[in-house]
């Protein structure tokens, strides 16, 4: 079942590299427009092209991006030729280093608050959390981050305001330049996965295992944790590993508003000078991404539930 | 003729805060910071004082940025080029167009031979001396068929380029133009280090500073040339430049100490970052205007009197108090500013005028009239707003002004120039023949309103091989008077360059303004406090 997963995986990895090459090249312009902007002349825009071999038709473009990249070679970037393999190392390390963080600190939040919630039901701490939670997934992420950066870094000098890290920032630097970023990504992340808990946890709470194990006099915390908890983690982790994925996929505005070279920024600039190699790569580590990490999921999914895991 | 002298445009360098600046313009009931009308910040360092570690945070700079020149297209990269690479003549902050590498140059028989001498003992960083060859070598990749460069068709009026001796190189223009050495000023002509006629790093040059590290889209850091041949600049030990796209995240950074000068401070928000005791804010009058082109070769617009009546539509004093927040001067439909050397001076600024506007609707045979106006956020910060203003305007005019946005993406390619009515900006040129040249003459492709007015092409040509100063003075007014009056581009509105900077760095008493931070020569020019 798995190797079949696994075989749908790349499939799908297959056809979003054909819908994405389709896509960037219906976009108006292509790289050398994009390179030579304003001072586009005819003459001058061919010229590029040749250079830059876009002259070649679609397909035989694809097709060589197709081989190299099986050989595990993205290609160089058009817009500076830059090896994107190298490039692609720094960025993806950055963005999964934000998105780590980021979850180390709202995944255990996020459980907590959300079995407390789940608790106390309607009592005045699950009315707040809810409030605030959502509040907080409801404000866009670049307010949530000029908040705290007003607050935090401006006001109170505690935090650095960039987080420009570099290829020679120690560990210890990188986590402090990534606090902030990584506090409003659990601030708008958070919500989510506190309300999945919470109503994962509630709906088992109505069956009748759970009415028995009350009535054996069990106490109402240990109810939760041992009886309802093991069998609410499939939601509950279906929801975790969507939002690790927009931790890794969607936080391009987080990374501008913080200046974090981050593997978003990277897929933006090369979309605007329609830089096809790397818009490409970046795609396919995103997409790889999401396929991944919903296999996790699913193995997770079964790892927690006895009777998946023991098909009979 | 010794062109060392030759003032080639006089900026207005203003320095002032946005306080200073209301009292300024409110005394003399004006809006705009005209050239030369400014208070001089009271206290000046007499000697620029040498180290410290500078950090400059600007908008521009993409993660594919490239340091071939032939793709130099983000500021940050040109920024960068201007520090690590020398041109053969720069525009000094003053304004003035002086020699740089080239010791001096003059005209040979007439204004189609010029002959430049280069400095002698200068070397590379890597070492090598400059010579000659270096010159031909790197000015040779932005000519001929195959060239991808965005300089091409500027110089394509370069005939041939030979060499007499290691220092002295001659260029034979095909037709003879006074303001020549101008064009060898932009960072896309740099000089840069040459092996067998081939030029193959880009990150070695002989300029005041070296190339440190460079990351597309992140930052730059330099260090300064011990062996430079200028010693009249480069005072700070080290510098990095970073790209910080977002403006509050810059003026967060400049807040917070992380760095020194900001480029592209938001005109609606500067003055309430002046408040802060630590800022400063620098506005510099410039060359950069904004301009919105009609196609004329396109109804309605072929109709001067179309043309006319939308001229007339525009408030554009209130554009500039609104929009600009009143950070820059008015348009006047031509795009020579006052910080050029030949601005006319005596045409008379065109008004908001609706009744005007209608009878020249009624001469065109139009009772009411409906365009569409294609606009973008992309190009400059309230584009779109402009264009919802200028709507609201020409109601009045009984004009129906649709805006329409369009997208970010692909607008040089697919809005500009193509549809028959769109929003445009230049950063100015430092000369009124480059600017009309490139942006008015007929065969040029960046005419964009397809304009062909065969008397202001017939000026064009004649003012470029005019030595005396006073009819070439004679024919560029002219010209701007036709470019009022006939052209199809409104033009409303100059915008100023708005900079910020911390108290622990030093501005010159000149700062220019044909391009930001300095003519992107500000870590040159400028120095940390002692």
């Amino acid at each position: 079942m798995l190797l079949q997963r696994i075989l749908l995986g790349l499939l799908t990895l297959f056809a979003i590299t054909l819908i994405i090459f389709l896509g960037v090249s219906m976009l108006p312009g292509d790289a050398a427009e994009a390179i030579l902007g304003q001072a586009a002349t005819p003459e001058t825009v061919a010229a590029l092209r040749k250079q830059l071999g876009l002259d070649l038709p679609a397909h035989t473009r694809y097709l060589t991006w197709l081989g190299n990249i099986l050989q595990g070679d993205f290609g160089v970037s058009i817009g500076n030729g830059r090896e994107i393999n190298e490039v692609l190392g720094t960025r993806l390390y950055n963005t999964i280093f934000l998105a780590a963080f980021a979850a180390c600190i709202a995944v255990p939040l996020a459980v907590i608050l959300g079995i407390l919630a789940a608790l106390y039901r309607n009592s005045f701490y699950d009315r707040s959390v809810n409030i605030v939670t959502l509040s907080s997934i409801s404000t866009p992420e670049f307010f949530v981050a000029y908040i705290l950066l007003l607050l935090v870094s401006v006001k109170a000098g505690w935090l650095p305001s960039l987080s420009n890290v570099r290829v020679d920032t120690t560990f210890a630097e990188h986590l402090e330049k990534t606090l902030l970023p990584a506090l409003v990504l659990t601030l708008v992340s958070m919500a989510h996965m506190m309300r999945m808990t919470r109503a994962a946890l509630i709906n088992l709470l109505s069956n009748a295992y759970i009415e028995m194990a009350t009535l054996k006099g069990l106490k109402r915390f240990r109810v939760i944790i041992h009886h309802a908890l093991p069998n609410a983690w499939a939601p509950i982790v279906n929801v975790i590993v969507l939002n690790l994925a927009y931790l890794i996929v969607g936080v391009i505005v987080v990374e501008v508003v913080f200046v974090y070279p981050g593997l978003g920024q990277y897929l933006v600039d090369a979309v605007q000078r329609r830089d096809m190699p790397v818009v490409q790569a970046c795609c396919l580590i995103f997409a790889a991404t999401y396929v991944l990490l919903n296999l996790i999921a699913d193995v997770l999914s079964i790892l927690t539930n006895p009777r998946l895991l023991h098909p009979k | 003729m010794n062109n060392s002298n030759n003032r080639i445009f006089d900026l207005a360098n203003s320095r002032l805060s946005r306080r200073k600046f209301l009292q300024a313009s409110g005394a003399l009931g004006v809006a705009g910071a005209a050239p030369g009308l400014f208070v001089g910040s009271a206290a000046q360092a007499a000697a620029p004082s040498m180290g410290g570690h500078l950090r400059i945070a600007m908008v521009h700079g993409s993660s594919t940025d490239s340091l071939d020149p032939i793709r130099l297209i983000s500021s940050h990269t040109t920024k960068l080029f201007y520090s690590v690479h020398s041109t053969l003549t720069e525009i000094a902050a003053d304004g003035q167009l002086m020699p740089l590498l080239a010791e001096s140059y003059e005209t040979g028989a007439d204004p189609s031979e010029w002959i430049f001498k280069l400095h002698s003992g200068v070397t590379f960083h890597n070492g090598k001396s400059l010579t000659a060859d270096d010159v031909i070598a790197s000015l040779n990749r932005h000519r001929g068929e195959d060239s991808a460069s965005s300089m091409k068709s500027i110089i394509e009026g370069i005939e041939s380029i030979t060499k007499d001796g290691d220092l002295v190189v001659k260029f034979k223009l095909s037709t003879p133009s006074v303001d020549f050495p101008v064009v060898l000023s932009d960072a896309v002509l740099s000089i840069l280090p040459s092996t067998d006629g081939k030029i193959e790093t880009f990150d070695v040059g002989c300029g005041p500073y070296m190339l440190e590290a460079f990351e597309p889209g992140q930052y730059s850091h330099y260090r300064r040339n011990p062996n430079s041949y200028l010693s009249d600049r480069a005072y700070v030990e080290t510098a990095e430049l970073l790209t910080i796209a977002d403006s509050t995240a810059r003026q967060n950074a400049l807040v917070t100490g992380v760095v020194d000068v900001i480029s592209d401070v938001d005109a609606s928000t500067a003055g309430l970052l002046g408040r802060n005791d630590n800022v400063e804010i620098l506005n510099v009058t410039s060359t950069q205007h904004f301009t919105f082109p009609m196609r004329t070769d396109l109804p309605p617009f072929d109709n001067n009197d179309v043309r006319m009546a939308l001229k007339l539509s525009i408030d554009r004093d209130v554009v500039l108090d609104t929009i600009l927040s009143g950070y820059g001067s008015l348009g006047n439909d031509h795009p020579i500013s006052p910080a050029n050397r030949f601005f006319n001076t005596e045409l008379e600024q065109r008004v908001y005028d609706p009744e005007k506007a209608k009878w020249h609707l009624k001469q065109a045979g139009m009772s009411n009239l409906k365009v569409e106006l294609s606009a973008s956020d992309s190009l400059y910060e309230g584009c779109v707003d402009t264009v919802v203003l200028f709507s609201e305007h020409a109601k009045a005019s009984g004009i129906e002004l649709v805006p329409k946005q369009v997208p970010d993406d692909g607008y040089w390619s697919d809005v500009w120039l193509k549809h028959p009515w769109c929003a445009s900006y230049w950063s100015g040129r430092p000369t009124e023949d480059w600017m009309f040249t490139q942006g008015y003459s007929a065969e040029s492709n960046w005419n964009e309103s397809y304009w062909k007015n065969d008397r202001f092409n017939e000026l064009l040509l004649a003012a470029r091989a005019e030595l005396d100063d006073d009819k070439r003075r004679q024919m560029y007014w002219e010209m701007q008077a036709i470019t009022r009056d006939d052209c199809g581009s409104v033009i409303h509105a100059f915008g100023d360059h708005i900079m910020a900077h911390s108290h622990n760095v030093v501005v010159p008493d000149q700062v220019a303004g044909n391009w930001d931070l300095d003519g992107f020569k500000l870590m040159q020019r400028w120095w940390m406090k002692a």
